[in-house]
């Protein structure tokens, strides 16, 4: 998909909360082994979805130098909102000053609800509709106790504020999306934790949606692997998205300053945001970087983003590195009471 | 819990947005009615967002509704335009905290009714992440 | 404008009478003062309360004691200013009697906490403060009082054991102290051992929750040949909240109404002879000391550690406990505090008594600072 007027990231900002689950500790409580990942990300006692977002938003608002009055959308991708009804986006909104001449949403669709947020924003500023438009990926995804997913189940989010390609770090070149009707992970509205397939959330949902959202978005572009230098996957563990980038051409210097789960765990409808954001981080002007999501039910976004000189004067503040470095390790106990899983 | 109070505060506490008499120059935050020079004129002033602890406390014995945060840390904080507030400091554990520290604000849950009423937004400082 | 003298005090004992409300330890107070009086008609009632609204959900407090007194239909308000209620009812009800409206007032106060649970007690105090912008942090009572003890010790380098002996010293005059909460000694030893209450304040140098009830009865001072008059009575206000004063460690409010006090009761601080303050918490009690003008900014700490607060000191101070020892109830305090300075002027203070008191100020305060009453009172 290509847009009638040239569209661009005008900024961004990611943000990963302080505290730290090991993998060691759930294994210590349960009796288990396996790392699928080292350690996760987790929320602090006063942190949900909306403040992650609000703290990305307003980042990604001071790198772009924009009048918060001008951007014109903000769209919250997650599946774990504060309310079940009331917009995240309102509070965002009012919170960056973009009210009351904006439209908000909350979007979900798993894991690649902040992705979906993307393909929006991309086509209002791509339409001429709204100059500049907002979205967000952020999650403080719930783990359940002695399941798989407890491991890598975790929170953090990013925010993408998209505009015209004259006031962009990187333009967005072409977009794909790939979904059908997968059921490998869901949850119902009175259930805490998700289900899931186990093994069926592998290949035919993770592997075959992000190889159809790739492979669709090389063959529309006529891009091969080797023409880009960073390409971010959506990131469960530490294993799928080094194993997918293999089946779709990439090396590992490609997707390296991308994957941030090992040390910060999954963050769901921010994974594959903060995996991009992280790479910004370290891009230069004229690279070229391959960005494919993954959300369960099921379905994947892919883009093409390229670097421009921007980029250079709009990287101020905390990079995503300074919040994967700011860490503080929490027992099993202070992890189900950050989580809200204490009954009090 | 008022829905109509958190609504009046929103703006103020999620921008950090002051008065400032358009008569005397003399900022407020938060707002005023009436300014010290009996002027009733007042424009929009934007806080500075980073500052230093002044000083500090660990809240032990909390009032109603601030149970499920203890203990948490409160503390007077002078913004780097002079402006001073009281805040709860986060992200930092309170045997960290020193007078003088560095701090910037963040918005964070204050408060919550319950699992049903609304969720109480509001700033809190932390240390100055770079 | 006639002089004032108190012509009847009253107090209930300060603790948890789980089966008296707060109607009858007002009248049980009331009582006594009347009676102390010779039982004159009442013209007018003034009810010093600062939670009854939240903590009995009880509002209209003049009219309920007016009826509880046996006085149904004569005037009567419930007078609030956080803890300072009992000292600015006090400055309502001279003025009532000064200004030749009314002959014979009555003024009381009546505090009963224990009725609620901790946190709601804590959310009561809390409501003396700005709720948007300082209550909405958290932040409780004995809180901010620690956000100023800290910035006290840290800015003067006092000992934070100098600030603590305000309890001890309390606890000394409250022994023998019939209406006293806890009228036992207390070491700094177990003041600085007790757990934190708020950083860096302990629990021992807080007031404990409480019910009580005071009242004295005022009437004009030419009725009363050798009676304790009123000298001088003053309110004042600061800054709502501490984060908007120029210096929160000058309480600008104390020093203004004592000021006023002094100026119209035409005495100095030297001239007093005994001094009841407001120690909700110790750095209250030391910031009030230099509010009033009894230890120099930054050097109230040791003059308490010294020993200038005791009863052989410079100016005895809460002859009786304090509001640590004897007890703080809240909107009674204040007129603990007068009733009590009545009783060392009379020479009735029992093991309490100070020798030759002839003059003494009584100091409420709301929040920290935020209003205060300052009374002078005089033997006749």
């Amino acid at each position: 998909m290509r847009t009638l007027n040239k569209v661009g990231i005008a900024g961004y900002g990611a943000y990963v909360p302080m505290y730290r689950l090991r993998a060691a500790e759930v294994n210590r409580m349960w009796g288990t082994s396996g790392e699928p990942v080292e350690e996760k990300s987790v929320v602090g006692l006063d942190e949900d979805t909306v403040t992650i977002s609000v703290e990305c938003a307003k980042l990604a608002v001071r790198r772009a130098g924009v009048d918060p009055s001008e951007i014109g959308a903000v769209y919250v991708g997650t599946e774990s909102k504060p309310y079940a009804v009331k917009p995240s986006g309102t509070i965002v909104a009012e919170a960056i000053g973009a009210t009351p001449g904006v439209s908000t949403a909350d979007y979900e669709f798993a894991c690649k609800a902040g992705t979906e947020a993307f393909q929006t924003c991309i086509g209002l500023v791509g339409s001429g509709m709204q100059r500049y438009a907002m979205a967000i990926g952020a999650d403080t995804a719930q783990g359940k106790p002695m399941d798989a997913l407890e491991y890598t189940a975790a929170c953090g989010g990013a925010a993408y504020l998209f505009g015209p390609l004259d006031d962009s770090l990187a333009e967005v070149e072409a977009s794909y999306s790939y979904v059908t009707d997968t059921p490998d992970f869901w949850r119902r509205p009175k259930e805490i934790y998700p289900r899931h397939g186990n093994r069926f959330t592998g290949e035919p949902a993770y592997f075959k949606h992000i190889i159809g959202a790739g492979k669709g978005l090389l063959d529309e572009t006529g891009y091969k692997a080797t023409d880009f230098k960073y390409a971010v996957f959506h990131q469960p563990n530490t294993k799928f998205p080094i194993n997918v980038s293999k089946m779709l051409g990439f090396g590992m210097d490609q997707i390296k300053p991308g994957l941030v789960a090992p040390l910060v765990g999954n963050t769901y409808a921010g994974s594959s945001p903060l995996g991009l954001a992280a790479t910004l981080d370290v891009a230069e002007p004229g690279d070229r970087i391959f960005m494919v999501s993954y959300g369960s039910g099921a379905g994947s976004d892919s883009f093409v983003f390229r670097v421009r000189d921007l980029i250079k004067g709009r990287r101020a503040g905390p990079k995503v590195q300074a919040f994967i470095d700011r860490k503080q390790y929490v027992d099993y106990a202070t992890y189900l009471r950050h989580r809200g899983q204490i009954i009090q | 819990m008022s829905v109509p109070r958190y609504w009046r505060e929103e703006k103020p506490r999620y921008r950090l947005l002051g008065e400032q008499c358009t008569g005397c120059g003399a900022r407020y935050f938060p707002r005023t009615p009436v300014c010290v020079c009996s002027g009733t004129e007042f424009k929009p002033y934007k806080l500075p967002e980073t500052g230093k602890v002044v000083s500090w406390t660990v809240i032990r014995s909390p009032p109603e509704g601030y149970e499920k945060y203890v203990p948490y840390v409160v503390a007077l904080v002078e913004l780097d335009d002079g402006l001073r507030l009281f805040s709860q400091l986060t992200d930092v554990a309170a045997e960290q905290v020193r007078s003088g520290m560095r701090v910037e604000a963040v918005l964070r849950k204050v408060k919550e009714d319950g699992s049903a009423g609304i969720i109480q937004y509001g700033y809190k400082f932390r240390p100055i992440v770079e | 404008m006639r002089g004032v003298a108190v012509a009847g005090v009253g107090l209930t004992k300060v603790g948890e009478p789980w089966e008296r409300s707060a109607r009858e330890l007002f009248a049980e107070a009331a009582v006594a003062a009347m009676k102390d009086a010779g039982n004159p008609a009442v013209d007018a009632l003034y009810v010093a309360n600062m939670s009854g609204g939240h903590l009995q959900h009880q509002l209209q407090f003049g009219a309920m004691m007016a009826e509880a007194i046996g006085r149904p239909g004569i005037p009567a308000m419930r007078v609030e200013a956080g803890q300072a209620s009992g000292g600015v009812a006090f400055n309502e009800g001279v003025k009532a009697v000064a200004s030749g409206m009314c002959d014979s007032v009555l003024v009381g106060g009546v505090e009963k906490m224990s009725d609620m649970l901790p946190e709601c007690v804590a959310s009561s105090q809390a409501m003396a403060e700005d709720q948007e912008y300082v209550a909405f942090t958290g932040v409780t009572k004995t809180g901010l009082s620690a956000i100023l003890h800290r910035m006290y010790t840290e800015g003067f380098g006092a000992r934070p054991e100098d600030v603590a002996m305000f309890a001890v010293r309390g606890h000394d005059n409250a022994v023998g102290c019939a209406h006293a909460q806890y009228p036992f000694k207390l070491s700094i030893e177990r003041v600085m051992a007790s757990p934190m209450e708020a950083d860096p304040l302990h629990m021992m140098e807080c007031s404990a929750v409480c019910d009580g009830a005071a009242a004295v009865l005022l009437c004009p001072a030419e009725r009363l040949r050798d009676g304790v008059e009123v000298a001088g009575t003053a309110v004042a206000t600061d800054a709502f909240s501490i984060a908007q004063r120029g210096d929160p460690l000058t309480l600008g409010a104390v020093r203004r109404a004592a000021e006023r006090a002094y100026a119209v009761a035409k005495v100095a601080p030297k001239d007093m002879d005994v001094l009841e303050v407001m120690d909700d918490t110790t750095i209250d009690g030391v910031l009030s000391l230099e509010g009033l003008g009894f230890a120099k900014r930054g050097e109230g700490a040791a003059f308490v550690a010294a020993g200038g607060t005791s009863k052989e000191g410079e100016i005895p101070t809460n002859t009786f406990g304090g509001l640590k020892a004897r007890g703080n109830p809240l909107g009674a305090t204040g007129v603990y505090q007068v009733a009590e300075v009545v009783l060392q002027l009379r020479g009735a203070a029992g093991p309490s008594q100070v020798k030759d008191a002839r003059i003494g100020m009584a100091q409420s305060m709301g929040g920290v600072g935020s209003t205060c009453s300052v009374s002078i009172m005089r033997r006749a």
